[in-house]
């Protein structure tokens, strides 16, 4: 009897045990926060794939770059395209030719200044105009650079493009740089000091900056690889600040220890329907299923209300084309829906497969408040979560699903970013959309000499997009950033950009 | 069933493992006959809210009640370690006994592609079939009970070579019995007990696997769930509300616990 209960007792310990085990497993304490204002460290969700402005592909390590590296024009947190190294610029002969007039005493993080020669140099490396393929595909469509003068260079195209200034925030790089991987040098307001792979990359002030310069003189990115750790770390102070944070992460962190900005991710969530697969190729199916969602609900149950609806392939940063009325296109109408499917021949509904990329918590999250939704008119859909390279070749690139909820981003603040895959033979139209009077419009929104033609138009490509019902159109994603409260000065970009100079520290 | 109970008397390993198995069968029972919640059901007004009356263990970030999640996905999960221990100890025992009693060319063959196949852990190889199979409650009993075969395979050939040599078993084979009835009725029962305590053991391996497969977000889809999902999405609260984890952690030791103590048990018994 004595030995029973010595074993019932430890087998009650070893449950509390192996349950504390399991639960506690992940925790790691951080460092003592820094005093010293003049520092910070930011934590970056991947480590960079590059260092060379040019060759750099991941939205994640551009968007660190940015502090480094400096185009002949830079966005400002507006969107909008400012001389940087440029001081001026003219669009002559409708578009072919660009002429930029250079600043005078912008130097390189080496102290060197920057030459025409250096611009020449740049766009040449990233046209791959010195032979070779173009290491920025974009810029194929320069035919050839001609330094003018010292301080003058013309850039001429081999098309008319009135839209070609935002891929002319390529970086300029220095002539005398053998290896920009080992040496990455620009003109930007911080300068590299050094990088441990999967840990961290440090960066300093660079105090001959041209323009206003930082207010932070070091900054250590630091490499947070596992998501469960941010907020443990930016509670125990090892890390000042973090982007793009999720509603439940946010939760967490007090209120008396961070300021939490709020903004958008500049992306388009949808259900994105494969308009050539059966059910979705009736237009009347797809605009029942926008009939039956409401995405104000979705909002509220996967952000806690935040985010911004969405009817059409444009968010809100495209202030000029961005047409709120197309929210209304579709407001919820279960009865509608209904009438609508009968018609299509789908009296009970149908049910479809709903392959969801399962990294993306939120978007999995928003298929399942779908699900519930559309069960309301009949419609079942069966979600498939799916690894995000899976994802990638299976559906992106091998459109070879029914339905998939993701959100789309624009590479740049041009809006055919967002439009052009949605033209018939588009390469990564991968809704497979064709519609004619899109092709139409979207073709004279790009043959438009004059700036009101080409807005009209592009519009008009918006308003197809929602009258058709291509995609189930929900919402741009809300986005937090946490910041230690000892800075301010956070500021959202419409662009996949993280602008630490404009940091400073709080007033005391 | 009087020679258990009295058993279990006096083995407290048998005792604690019949009780926290019991638990377990009662949580599901709980679940299938009156389950508080619809375990989909959603409520944008309740979310993450704590434990009340209305939801004795709070809801989950979708305003899901946690308590009726959990009765579902104990039951899914240990549909999914009864499917695959199902599907790995009955391929793995006819193939374990074939090559143990014929020996030879079929033995050699066999036991060397189940020799490689032991060489990758059974989570890759469960994830190698997944990648086959697709994803899906069903598909992922297949692919673990197929990555579970080699290791009961090599239990019962072990257990079959011991026996082979055993008196009975040479005077059945000089009477002339036919193999089959050797290897089902004489051999086969003789090595039950033994089976029963791995079948045990591969209930705790396949309840840990399918976690870890679901914790990968490949086992159970949304917005269905198992005990390894819940236990993945809950995670993400981990500081506002500890509960759920520490909740869905409690279910999956007392599982576990239950059946490794249950085999224990049985081994002992058999000695």
């Amino acid at each position: 009897m004595r030995s029973w209960r010595k074993g019932a007792g430890k087998i009650a310990l070893l449950i509390v045990l192996s349950t504390l085990t399991a639960t506690l497993g992940g925790c790691a304490s951080g460092k003592a926060g820094q005093s010293d204002l003049s520092e910070i460290t930011i934590g970056i969700p991947q480590d960079l794939d590059g260092l060379d402005p040019h060759r750099a592909t991941a939205a994640g390590t551009k968007e660190v770059l940015f502090n480094i590296f400096e185009g002949l024009v830079k966005p400002d947190a507006a969107g909008d395209l400012q001389p940087a190294i440029a001081e001026n610029y003219s669009i002559e002969n409708g578009g072919q030719i660009y002429r930029f007039a250079l600043r005078s005493g912008v130097r390189f993080h080496d102290n060197t200044e920057v030459t025409a020669e250096d611009v020449k140099y740049s766009l040449d490396r990233a046209a791959g105009l010195g032979g070779g393929e173009p290491i920025v595909a974009a810029l194929s469509k320069i035919e050839g650079v001609e330094i003018k003068d010292a301080h003058t260079v013309e850039i001429k195209l081999n098309t008319q493009d009135t839209d070609f200034l935002p891929y002319l925030t390529v970086a300029i790089v220095p002539q005398h740089i053998e290896d920009l991987e080992k040496q990455p040098i620009g003109t930007g307001p911080y300068k590299f000091v050094s990088r441990s792979p999967q840990e961290n990359v440090v960066l300093t002030r660079f105090d001959n900056y041209w323009g206003e310069k930082a207010y932070l003189r070091d900054v250590t990115l630091k490499i947070e690889s596992n998501p469960d750790a941010i907020v443990m770390d930016l509670q125990g102070g090892s890390i000042d600040m973090f982007a793009r944070l999720t509603t439940v992460q946010v939760d967490q962190l007090s209120r008396d220890q961070f300021t939490i900005y709020e903004g958008t991710m500049n992306l388009v969530q949808a259900m994105y329907l494969n308009n050539a697969e059966k059910p979705f190729d009736d237009v009347r199916v797809r605009q029942a299923l926008c009939y039956a969602i409401d995405p104000q609900q979705i909002m509220d149950f996967v952000s806690d209300g935040a985010g911004t609806e969405l009817g059409s392939s444009m968010f809100p940063a495209f202030t000029k084309y961005y047409l709120e009325e197309l929210n209304h296109t579709y407001d919820q109408d279960l009865d509608k829906a209904r009438e609508l499917l009968t018609e299509a021949g789908y009296p009970d509904g149908f049910s479809f497969m709903l392959t969801v990329p399962s990294n993306y918590t939120q978007h999995v999250d928003t298929a399942q408040v779908l699900k519930e939704q559309l069960a309301k008119i009949g419609v079942d859909a069966q979600i498939q979560g799916i690894e995000w390279n899976s994802w990638l070749s299976d559906v992106y690139s091998g459109r070879k699903f029914q339905a998939t909820v993701v959100g789309v981003d624009a590479a740049n603040l041009t809006p055919s970013a967002l439009l052009s895959r949605f033209v018939s033979d588009a390469g990564n139209n991968f809704c497979n959309y064709s519609n004619p009077a899109y092709d139409e419009a979207y073709a004279k929104a790009y043959e438009a000499t004059n700036d009101a033609d080409r807005t009209h138009y592009i519009k008009e490509c918006e308003r197809i997009l929602s009258e058709t019902a291509a995609n189930v159109y929900i919402q741009d994603l809300p986005e937090f950033v946490a910041l230690n409260k000892k800075y301010t000065g956070y500021t959202f970009y419409p662009l996949y950009v993280q602008d630490i100079a404009k940091l400073r520290p709080a007033a005391q | 069933m009087s020679q258990f109970l009295r058993r279990m008397r006096k083995d407290p390993y048998l005792l604690t493992g019949t009780i926290l198995t019991g638990f377990i069968c009662l949580l599901v029972l709980w679940g299938l006959i009156c389950s508080p919640y619809d375990p989909t059901e959603m409520d944008a007004t309740a979310r993450l809210a704590g434990a009340s009356s209305a939801h004795l263990l709070g809801t989950d970030h979708l305003g899901r009640d946690v308590l009726s999640r959990i009765l579902y996905a104990t039951r899914v999960t240990l549909w999914i370690a009864l499917g695959t221990v199902g599907v790995g100890a009955g391929c793995g025992t006819i193939l374990g006994a074939l090559t143990g009693y014929y020996g030879g060319l079929l033995d050699e063959t066999l036991m060397r592609i189940i020799d490689v196949l032991f060489a990758f852990p059974s989570i890759l190889l469960a994830l190698v079939f997944v990648s086959l199979f697709g994803t899906g409650t069903s598909q992922v009993v297949l692919a673990l009970g197929i990555a579970f075969i080699p290791s009961f395979a090599r239990v019962v050939r072990g257990e079959f070579l011991r026996c082979l040599v055993q008196p009975y078993v040479e005077v059945a084979r000089l009477q002339g019995v036919k193999h089959m009835r050797i290897i089902f009725v004489h051999i086969l029962p003789n090595i039950l007990p033994m089976l029963f305590s791995s079948i045990l053991i591969g209930f705790n391996n396949a309840v840990l696997a399918e976690a870890g497969l679901s914790f990968l977000g490949i086992g159970s889809q949304p917005p269905y769930s198992s005990l390894g999902r819940m236990l993945s999405e809950s995670q993400a609260y981990l500081f506002n509300r500890p509960g759920m984890v520490l909740a869905v952690g409690f279910v999956i030791v007392v599982m576990n616990l239950g059946f490794a103590f249950l085999g224990e048990g049985i081994k002992r018994w058999a000695k």
